[in-house]
């Protein structure tokens, strides 16, 4: 915001005292109330306003607390600012929007607060659609989208809030559209998105255990997706397993396995797994939540059944850091 | 505001009423050529409805932005949108507005202030308050207007964004085009009874004024004084224009025998035509002739004939670009 003037950061909650999981906070005290803007509850207009401000040479920042609400604003995100560029022939220049939507996981949230929306947003040519896993994704990533010219969203897991990483001081850009080695590996790809890289790094540390080598792929861009590294990735271990945040069918996860499909048949040794939440709206009571969400062990699993190696277990971290202490 | 002389105002009296003659010509021409089923677009014409375009746009200036809906052609010319960029668009050619990716709902021109219409109801609303929030963040002189019909304000985005430039002062004058009519859906199913649009926007303590939509004079003054106020800083206003839609909701034909509404309504409406009641006051107050009237005529329909041709004949945008600025 001290390097481009026309940014400006809106949404619900990004001016008061908790501001947004403290991710507001520092902006709100730096730049103030003209450029940290309250809003009413009101998604679906304030995103058409960052669309109109954008059109004029602003470059708007929305915040949703929950991710889950964006799809009140669905008609500005998906028939306006996605098509803005196209639909005009490219004559009434572009509208890059940033929207910063946060995935809750856990704790009780529920079916309408705990979503996970890439698989949607990814389907719409015209958006650009994010998800960083390291603390230095989550700064280079964002410096990226204020700088492009297309409306970006970025989802932010809750639950990354608390991972530590090495973050330089400069604006240094993660390119959008390009995918990241988290861990090299040779006997089985894990193509994951998000919260589950942290989980496909967890299972790798226990097959490491046993013999196996996994490669992580953290796909961190949805749209456009980097076809390149998670073929190639494909190509040096010969099986593929993808843990996704978010349902499986129709999802990022189907994305990836039909990547594999057309671009590397041929080396694919076993069918490809996919990993996710599973058909259902979230629950809420835990033993049903525990139930819901895969995690490091379910990918440990699928790793190990594609391997043939089905009767082997392997212990693998239980989730790392500070537990979350809800409620939100 | 200030009271312009009694010269300025005949010679704006003459603009007004030459600028919607030549809209009506275009839309005229366009809804004749239409029926060759050339231009595959789906339009939407305001025939009828000109005086508000007109009458807005006359008190803008080149660098205030306007954003409208479906029913744009009107928005776009008045605020001096070309009809080149128009009737291109319209026969889906390269040359066209949006370069043929737009149609008639899809329209743009910023430099001259026409930043965009589009086709989902209301959606545009916000997107002018937007607007006004970025030129009230840059202390800018101008302002944002957005045309919309009355079905557009049963949409919610309506009240969010009026809600939003109240809260804000935002300079954004809001023209909403009360032509009675949802496509075919009279006011009786969208509002309650003996409840006014205008009653909406004073509810969120945003200015509000209904005004005859065939006068292009009175809508000229309704919003000149609209932009005084929001060039001082007591914005946004809200601009209820009475008016009629003559064709079909879309498409070039009538429609009464629809039964939606009757030959009379329409008759009893086009009797209240606003080209014709202002053309009446300019002859009766020897401000113009009958032959000036007849004279500026022909030079538009020439000018409408030669762009009609050479848009007929402009190349269609290569297939190869169907991929372009899709980012």
């Amino acid at each position: 915001m001290e390097a481009d003037k026309s940014v400006f950061v809106m949404g619900i909650g990004v001016a008061d005292p908790k501001g947004l999981f403290s991710t507001t906070v520092e902006p709100f005290r730096r730049f103030g109330a003209e450029r940290v803007i309250e809003t009413p509850n009101s998604e679906n207009a304030m995103t058409g306003i960052a669309i109109g401000a954008a059109a004029l040479g602003k470059r708007p920042v929305i915040v949703h607390a929950r991710n889950d609400f964006m799809f009140l604003a669905f008609d500005q995100m998906i028939n306006l600012a996605a098509k803005w560029a196209y639909m005009f022939g490219g004559n009434a220049k572009q509208v890059p929007i940033v929207v910063r939507g946060i995935i809750g996981k856990g704790w009780g949230q529920g079916a309408t607060h705990s979503q996970s929306l890439q698989s949607v947003l990814g389907h719409f040519p015209g958006l650009q659609v994010v998800m960083p896993a390291t603390p230095a994704d989550a700064k280079g990533l964002l410096v990226s989208a204020l700088r492009s010219s297309a409306p970006t969203v970025i989802l932010e897991h809750r639950a990354l809030f608390e991972a530590q990483g090495v973050v330089t001081e400069d604006l240094k850009p993660v390119p959008i559209g390009k995918a990241a080695i988290a861990k090299a590996g040779s006997d089985v790809t894990v193509a994951a998105t998000s919260m589950m890289v942290r989980d496909a790094l967890h299972a790798a540390t226990g097959l490491s255990t046993v013999g196996i080598d996994v490669e992580v792929v953290d796909i961190r861009s949805i749209r456009p997706i980097d076809r390149e590294t998670i073929v190639g990735s494909v190509r040096k271990t010969g099986r593929l397993v993808i843990a996704d945040t978010s349902w499986v069918t129709y999802g990022v996860a189907a994305e990836i396995a039909a990547i594999a499909s057309e671009d590397a048949f041929d080396v694919l040794r076993t069918p490809v797994r996919r990993l996710g939440v599973a058909d259902t709206p979230a629950p809420v009571s835990k033993p049903l939540e525990d139930r819901f969400y895969s995690d490091a062990s379910g990918i440990a699993a699928a790793c190990l059944d594609i391997l043939g190696r089905t009767s082997e277990q392997v212990s693998v971290p239980s989730d790392v850091g500070p537990e979350f202490l809800g409620p939100y | 505001m200030t009271s312009p002389d009694s010269s300025d105002m005949k010679n704006s009296e003459i603009q007004l009423y030459k600028d919607m003659l030549r809209i009506r010509l275009v839309e005229e021409t366009l809804a004749e050529l239409y029926k060759e089923q050339e231009m595959r677009t789906p339009a939407h014409f305001s025939i009828g409805q000109e005086a508000v375009a007109v009458g807005v746009c006359a008190a803008l200036t080149r660098d205030d932005v306007v954003y409208s809906g479906h029913r744009s052609h009107a928005h776009f010319l008045a605020k001096g949108g070309s009809l080149d960029g128009l009737v291109n668009e319209m026969y889906g050619k390269e040359a066209g507005a949006a370069r043929g990716k737009g149609g008639s709902v899809h329209l743009t021109q910023p430099d001259v202030g026409f930043i965009a219409s589009s086709a989902i109801l209301g959606q545009t609303i916000a997107a002018a308050t937007g607007s006004g929030l970025a030129l009230s963040m840059d202390s800018s002189p101008n302002v944002a207007v957005c045309f919309f019909g009355d079905g557009s304000v049963d949409e919610g985005v309506f009240t969010e964004s009026l809600n939003f430039a109240s809260i804000r002062d935002l300079p954004v004058i809001f023209v909403c085009e009360n032509n009675l009519y949802s496509t075919q859906t009279p006011a009786e199913f969208r509002r309650p009874n003996d409840t006014l649009i205008t009653e909406r926007a004073d509810a969120f303590g945003v200015r509000s004024v209904q005004v005859d939509g065939n006068n292009a004079v009175a809508v000229f003054e309704a919003t000149s004084e609209a932009r005084e106020l929001c060039a001082a800083g007591e914005g946004p206003v809200f601009i209820e224009c009475l008016t009629y839609r003559w064709r079909e909701h879309v498409g070039p034909y009538e429609d009464f025998e629809l039964g939606y509404r009757s030959k009379e309504e329409l008759d009893s409406w086009k009797e209240r035509d606003p080209i014709k009641a202002l053309g009446e006051i300019l002859i009766s107050t020897k401000t113009c002739s009958q032959d000036d009237i007849d004279a500026w005529a022909e030079a538009i329909k020439g000018e409408i004939t030669t762009t009609v041709d050479r848009a007929k004949s402009n190349p269609f945008p290569e297939p190869t670009s169907l991929f372009d600025d899709v980012y």
